[in-house]
């Protein structure tokens, strides 16, 4: 039934005009002229820039998948176009398009550009995050977990992002472990960026750079990335953590080797004092565990030998 | 049912709705505490000097969340403590605070907010003596911060002795046990709304203790209007 009438309906459509041949060359030169613009006129203008490493390689990405994405667009609206115009309904004709009943050749082929399509961008993608042979994008800035697959050469610089309602503040565990607000990179050194919470679940997305990884207490995110130019950038808490979570934001400074030793030496020895007061440095941190605290409260017969500090009521945990 | 009942029956579901959905905007998004404004005649970014002076309570008992722990801000005009966390200085003013504090300690929980930061001289000073740090990891007398993460103004709130009964009735009096606290700062010479909070999770009861007053405007946090 459903062939017969296909193949009535078929006669009908090879007597009219070829609207396949006409609406590829309709599309194929807005395609061309699209991926033109996008891939070197808007391109390089792209989020999240060229700041570093990573941030150029997103940037790569968000471009090949726009001169990708553009011709299937293109596509849809030139057929649809060509729809409303070519077969719009016209005065007098009541009568009904010539029905379709599947076409296996047309199946076949969007079935075949999809997958081909998909495949090629799930190997690009992974291509892309591990950077193979390109060691200095290990990870494209994402957060790896606690053991990341994808590493840099050498020893990068190691900064450790802790989250708490509601700033971040930063340690430098080669330089004393000291603690501030002030987030201070070399340009063209590898970075380690090991990011914690200890209270609620964040997320530190250092925006130019293209590195963003959860916050999540108890846990060590580790995210890489290699900055290739000075200047300032700016850090935002990217999941929602509570009343203040809008203003949890702050400037980052990519700065000379020479000035950020420098300022970390300076820094080092400016907040010796307080770093005695930190905790030993550690990948993440249980702020409901403070040993000296613990001593000195049971000394003082205010808590149990647990050293148990807040209301028994009170969860402690996340 | 008959027609002048359905009727009946919409108009009272509508006017239910419709009184829920009014409650909920006042309630929610149009009530807010009430502001006190320090430095009323005082010229803006003039250097002047503005007081303002703050206490924090263990407990607060003159609103619906008694056993919340709350700021207070004293009227300079009345003399007055109003349970209130939003408040307005001049700006590029010298702002002499002074917080009484009446709460007792539980630990930062990131200790690097025990430095002092922000103030003029980068100290504060606790009953008249300075200090520039202060370890509540050690030993327990810290009891909040008053931090204004806008303008890097961290100061830790030093509590009275771990063995002193607390304040129970709010607004507290000096005859409590407290410590008091002063410090200075500069306000910005952009006008505007900086928030501030305290940083120790002193919300009792809330998944690790920043929920509850902690959140909530008019008990531990609050925002610091600058105004030209």
């Amino acid at each position: 039934m459903a062939a017969s009438s296909a193949e009535a309906a078929s006669p009908t459509a090879r007597t009219g005009p070829n609207h396949g041949l006409r609406i590829f060359l309709i599309w194929l030169p807005i395609a061309v002229i699209a991926d033109w613009l996008l891939y070197f006129v808007y391109g390089p203008h792209m989020p999240p820039g060229t700041m570093s490493t990573s941030a150029a390689s997103q940037q790569f990405d968000i471009k090949v998948m726009s001169v990708l994405a553009a011709p299937v667009f293109a596509f849809v609206v030139v057929y649809a176009g060509y729809a409303f115009i070519v077969w719009r309904h016209r005065e007098g004709d009541d009568t009904d398009g010539p029905p379709i009943y599947g076409h296996a050749r047309i199946q076949a082929t969007w079935i075949t550009i999809s997958a081909v399509i998909v495949l090629c961008l799930a190997a690009f993608g992974t291509y892309e995050l591990g950077a193979f042979g390109q060691s200095s994008l290990a990870g494209a800035g994402a957060g790896e977990g606690p053991s990341p697959i994808w590493k840099p050469n050498g020893t990068p610089l190691q900064i450790q992002v802790i989250a708490q309602q509601w700033r971040f503040t930063y340690r430098y565990p080669q330089y004393g472990g000291f603690e501030t607000t002030a987030l201070y990179l070399p340009v063209g050194q590898p970075i380690q960026f090991n990011v914690t919470s200890i209270d609620v679940i964040h997320d530190f997305w250092a925006y130019q750079l293209g590195v963003k990884a959860d916050a999540n207490p108890g846990v060590n995110n580790i995210a890489y990335t290699t900055v290739e130019h000075t200047g300032t950038f700016e850090v935002r808490c990217d999941e929602l953590c509570g009343l203040w979570h809008g203003a949890m934001f702050n400037q980052g400074n990519v700065v000379s080797v020479a000035a950020f030793q420098a300022w970390a030496h300076k820094t080092e020895i400016k907040l010796a004092s307080v770093t005695k007061m930190l905790p030993a440095y550690a990948t993440s941190y249980d702020p409901t565990t403070i040993a000296q605290l613990n001593k000195a409260m049971v000394k003082a017969g205010i808590a149990g030998a647990n050293g148990y500090y807040y209301p028994p009521q009170d969860p402690v945990q996340p | 049912m008959a027609l002048p009942a359905r009727i009946v029956t919409l108009v009272v579901a509508f006017l239910a709705v419709a009184a829920l959905a009014v409650f909920v905007v006042v309630h929610y998004f149009l009530f807010s505490p009430p502001t006190v404004t320090f430095g009323a005649g005082v010229t803006a970014d003039t250097g002047a000097t503005v007081h303002v002076v703050l206490q924090e309570d263990p407990q607060n008992t003159v609103s619906t969340h008694p056993d919340w722990v709350s700021y207070f801000i004293q009227d300079p005009t009345t003399h007055k403590w109003v349970h209130t966390t939003i408040f307005k200085v001049p700006a590029g003013s010298r702002i002499d605070v002074t917080i009484y504090g009446y709460d007792g300690c539980t630990p930062l929980r990131n200790p690097y907010f025990g430095k002092v930061t922000g103030t003029i001289g980068g100290v504060e000073y606790v009953n008249g003596k300075p200090y520039s740090q202060l370890d509540s990891w050690s030993a327990c007398h810290v009891g909040h911060t008053f931090s204004i993460p806008g303008i890097n103004l961290n100061v830790p709130m030093a509590t009275p002795d771990l063995s002193a009964t607390l304040c129970g009735v709010s607004p507290c009096t000096t005859a409590s046990p407290h410590r008091t606290v002063t410090f200075s700062f500069n306000s910005p010479t952009a006008t505007g709304t900086y928030f501030w909070q305290c940083r120790v999770p002193c919300g009792g009861g809330f998944i690790d203790g920043f929920g509850g007053p902690m959140q909530t405007i008019g008990f531990m946090t609050g925002n610091m209007e600058v105004v030209s």
